[in-house]
């Protein structure tokens, strides 16, 4: 499996710009931001984006947890797509904190990302994808 | 202590299959060691010096005897028939296979127990203090706020890829028996005007570039307590160095950026932060705290010990520590015999510990910092059949915070990243200082071994601190002095060049004869260092 | 010399190529000249090793003797719990050791 994707619209087809020319071009849809980018430089403008790539260079680096989860926290209701060194492993994480698409370097392993996301029927922490966290359904 | 509900005892078993599930297919080719290391580290499998080893948690230090139990059973089934008690309170063996590193996490999650986040660059096993729930000095019981922060790190889907390990600990009183200032958070539970809250400490640990943490926040309502830490790893998460591995704990951005700069930042994303209503409410709170109730004291238990035994009395001296509850105290059990390693324990060692604990302590132990054991409510009246019974299998050593209650990492006997050994050095500061009364006349003295500059053994925090390097492919030994992990921290300052095994036991000894004639009465090691400085000792050591 | 270690992937054994295949023992260790990154990739790749490297060892009567106390540690066992060491019996490990 190459890209995945758990949206109903349509794909997005325009190319995410970097950060930079996202400034310079009054009419991109798409932008991609790095590791070190302030993805809060990018919430003034949520209103005309479809699609922000999150890249992850090196699975290690986890900074665009951060950044996804402070775009939907800023409203942002795009697609949301992590791109890269993405593992299989890493998948459950990134959806919970909001990610909505993934473009992996190496293909995914569907059963893998099937199981995985199935795994655990409870988690202990709010995050960006609406589970209800344990302390709530403890105390309604 | 805490008991799982079924959310949590649902999740810890789907961890295990989980792992299962990720070890199969590293064995199966599926995935790469490079790709798997992260993973196995998440559940605190190390592959390390002999074989693999399993860093198990025991969160903030608590046990039961049944839990206890099952550490025995580990020890006998799947390794060597010992653990290895660590300096985050967690339990260690050495000889672990791969193959069956998921059935051992499904014999632990039986009694409630996981290696989850013990390793890895994500937040670990939340500490505390030993005492806790027994100590006079405890404005409340830290641990079921170590219980909340335990549940809200696990699993917690944007700090496990941090830019390096992450330890937080909780204590509540200011007499500091966990360390908390070298850690990178510490949390000390405060009251004021009638609100409990946290003082909190961001940016201390030790390793290369040791540091006590500076206070960022004076106090958090313990309401806004968990958002305020989402905030604080969320900077960091996204400013943290990734550069350079020696560069990248917190206590880097800290010192880079200025105390006041972390928390300006921090404050305004604790302002967003607060607004996602992640905050668990004071039901949470109550439901945790409620498992921390004071056991059933008996109010009648009589105050008096029997001191006839000489050597009871010796251990009661050193070993015993007052409780809030009269007719009670507090136990430490040492796991530093003389001549055995310090904070190993056999599994004969380890059911005998679980039965004193479920005979004598309301079934509850705690493991310190120190690498020793708490049975922490025992009764009076019952404290010489503990001894007794922890004489007969060698765990009666009467050295509480004695120049032989030493610290030491696993060193090169068993640790790839370490220079040099450290038990054998540990094995033979004991040997020269057997004497108990030769420990007792110099009383306090908390000596700690690191066989690296990874500083496991807290080298940085000992009275006398001892690191291992590798000089020209011998092993090396720098001399510390000064070093305090308590409420007073302080970092130890090296004495000079370097010596060998030998050497560094003849240059401690030399010190502490020195200390014995500069000391004025009631000084400790440390009290007289602080006073006359490092020139005394540097001249007494190196002539 | 230059002799090639690695642990077992499902066990976490020590264990040292022996030209043919991997033996726990440090004896049996051969020479592996400068073709030690080339066996330790082909061995990783097909998972009969994990986390090869090359180390340097001096030849003797005994067999090879790594370099490096660490890899002496590592071929034998822990210095301070002899009975745990691949030669529990022999009272010159301690000496080959350190």
């Amino acid at each position: 499996m190459g890209e995945l994707r758990f949206r109903d619209d349509a794909t997005h087809d325009e190319p995410a710009v970097t950060l930079d020319s996202f400034f310079d071009q009054s009419n991109a849809t798409a932008v991609r931001i790095e590791p070190g980018d302030d993805a809060r430089a990018l919430i003034p403008h949520l209103d005309r984006l479809a699609l922000i790539d999150v890249s992850f260079p090196k699975y290690r680096d986890g900074r665009g947890y951060s950044s996804a989860r402070i775009l939907r926290e800023a409203g942002f209701k795009g697609e949301l797509r992590a791109s890269g060194d993405v593992l299989v492993d890493q998948i459950a994480f990134m959806r919970r904190c909001g990610f909505d698409s993934f473009a992996p370097d190496a293909p995914l392993d569907e059963a893998v990302v099937e199981a995985s996301l199935a795994r655990y029927d409870d988690v202990y922490q709010g995050a960006a994808d609406g589970a209800v966290p344990v302390w709530k359904r403890r105390h309604g | 202590m805490y008991k799982y509900d079924h959310y949590d005892q649902a999740i810890v078993d789907a961890r295990v299959e989980e792992f299962r599930d990720q070890v199969r297919r590293r064995i199966a080719g599926d995935m790469t060691e490079d790709q798997f290391k992260p993973l196995r580290l998440m559940n605190g499998l190390y592959l390390q010096l002999h074989a693999y080893m399993l860093r198990v948690a025991i969160p903030y230090g608590t046990l039961d005897g049944r839990q206890m139990r099952m550490l025995a059973h580990i020890a006998r089934k799947y390794d060597r028939d010992y653990g290895h008690f660590t300096t985050r309170q967690n339990i260690q063996y050495n000889w672990i296979k791969l193959e069956d590193a998921a059935d051992i996490l499904a014999d632990l999650a039986t009694v409630e127990m996981h290696a989850i986040q013990t390793s890895g660059n994500c937040i670990r096993n939340i500490s505390s203090d030993q005492y806790a729930g027994a100590a006079a000095d405890e404005v409340t019981d830290p641990r079921p706020w170590a219980e909340l922060l335990r549940q809200w790190s696990t699993f917690h889907p944007e700090f496990s890829y941090l830019p390096r390990k992450f330890k937080i600990a909780v204590i509540a009183s200011p007499t500091d028996r966990a360390a908390m200032r070298l850690h990178d958070i510490g949390i000390e539970m405060v009251e004021r005007d009638g609100q409990l809250g946290g003082r909190i400490f961001v940016g201390g640990g030790m390793g290369r570039t040791p540091m006590i943490a500076p206070e960022i926040k004076d106090f958090v309502t313990s309401a806004d307590l968990l958002s305020y830490l989402e905030a604080c790893l969320r900077v960091y998460n996204r400013h943290g160095r990734r550069d350079n591995i020696y560069k990248a704990r917190i206590k880097i951005l800290i010192h880079e950026l200025g105390a006041d700069e972390y928390r300006r930042q921090v404050e305004a994303e604790f302002a967003h932060v607060k607004t996602l209503g992640l905050d668990p409410p004071a039901a949470e709170y109550d439901r945790i705290a409620a498992f921390f109730a004071p056991p059933a004291f008996a109010a009648d238990a009589p105050d008096t010990i029997d001191r006839s035994d000489p050597d009871f009395a010796l251990w009661v001296d050193q070993n015993v520590a007052a409780h809030k509850q009269p007719g009670h105290a507090i136990v430490t059990i040492s796991l530093k015999p003389a001549g055995g390693i310090p904070g190993d324990a056999s599994s004969a060692q380890i059911d005998l510990m679980a039965d004193l604990a479920e005979r004598y302590s309301f079934d509850e132990l705690r493991v310190t910092h120190a690498q020793n054991i708490v049975l922490p409510h025992v009764r009076k009246a019952d404290l010489h059949a503990i001894w007794t019974a922890l004489t007969g299998a060698g765990l009666a050593e009467a050295n509480l915070d004695l120049i032989s209650d030493i610290i030491a990492c696993p060193g090169l006997d068993y640790c790839s990243l370490a220079n040099a050994r450290s038990i054998p050095v540990a094995q033979k500061i004991a040997a020269r200082f057997a004497s108990p009364e030769r420990q007792r006349d110099i009383g306090e003295l908390k000596l700690k071994i690191s066989g690296c500059i990874n500083a496991c053994g807290h080298h940085h925090a000992g009275h006398i601190g001892i690191l291992g390097v590798d000089r020209k492919g011998t092993e090396n030994y720098q001399l510390l002095l000064g070093g305090s992990g308590a409420e007073d921290a302080s970092l130890g300052k090296i004495t000079g060049p370097g010596f060998d095994e030998d050497g560094v036991v003849d240059a401690i000894e030399r010190t502490v004869e020195k200390y014995r004639t500069l000391r004025t009465d009631g000084e400790r090691f440390l009290d007289t260092y602080r006073r006359v400085g490092m020139d005394p000792f540097k001249e007494a050591i190196y002539g | 010399m230059k002799i090639l270690t690695g642990n077992d992937l499902k066990t976490g054994a020590v264990t040292w190529w022996t030209g043919e295949g991997w033996s726990i023992h440090v004896e049996d260790a051969a020479d592996v000249g400068e073709h030690g990154e080339s066996i330790a990739t082909a061995e990783e790749g097909a998972r009969r090793v994990n986390a090869p490297y090359v180390i340097a060892a001096q030849a003797t009567a005994e067999g090879p003797r790594p370099a490096h106390i660490k890899d002496r540690i590592r071929a034998l066992g822990p210095t301070v719990r002899l009975d745990l060491t691949l030669k529990p019996a022999d009272p010159a490990v301690g000496e080959w050791v350190i």
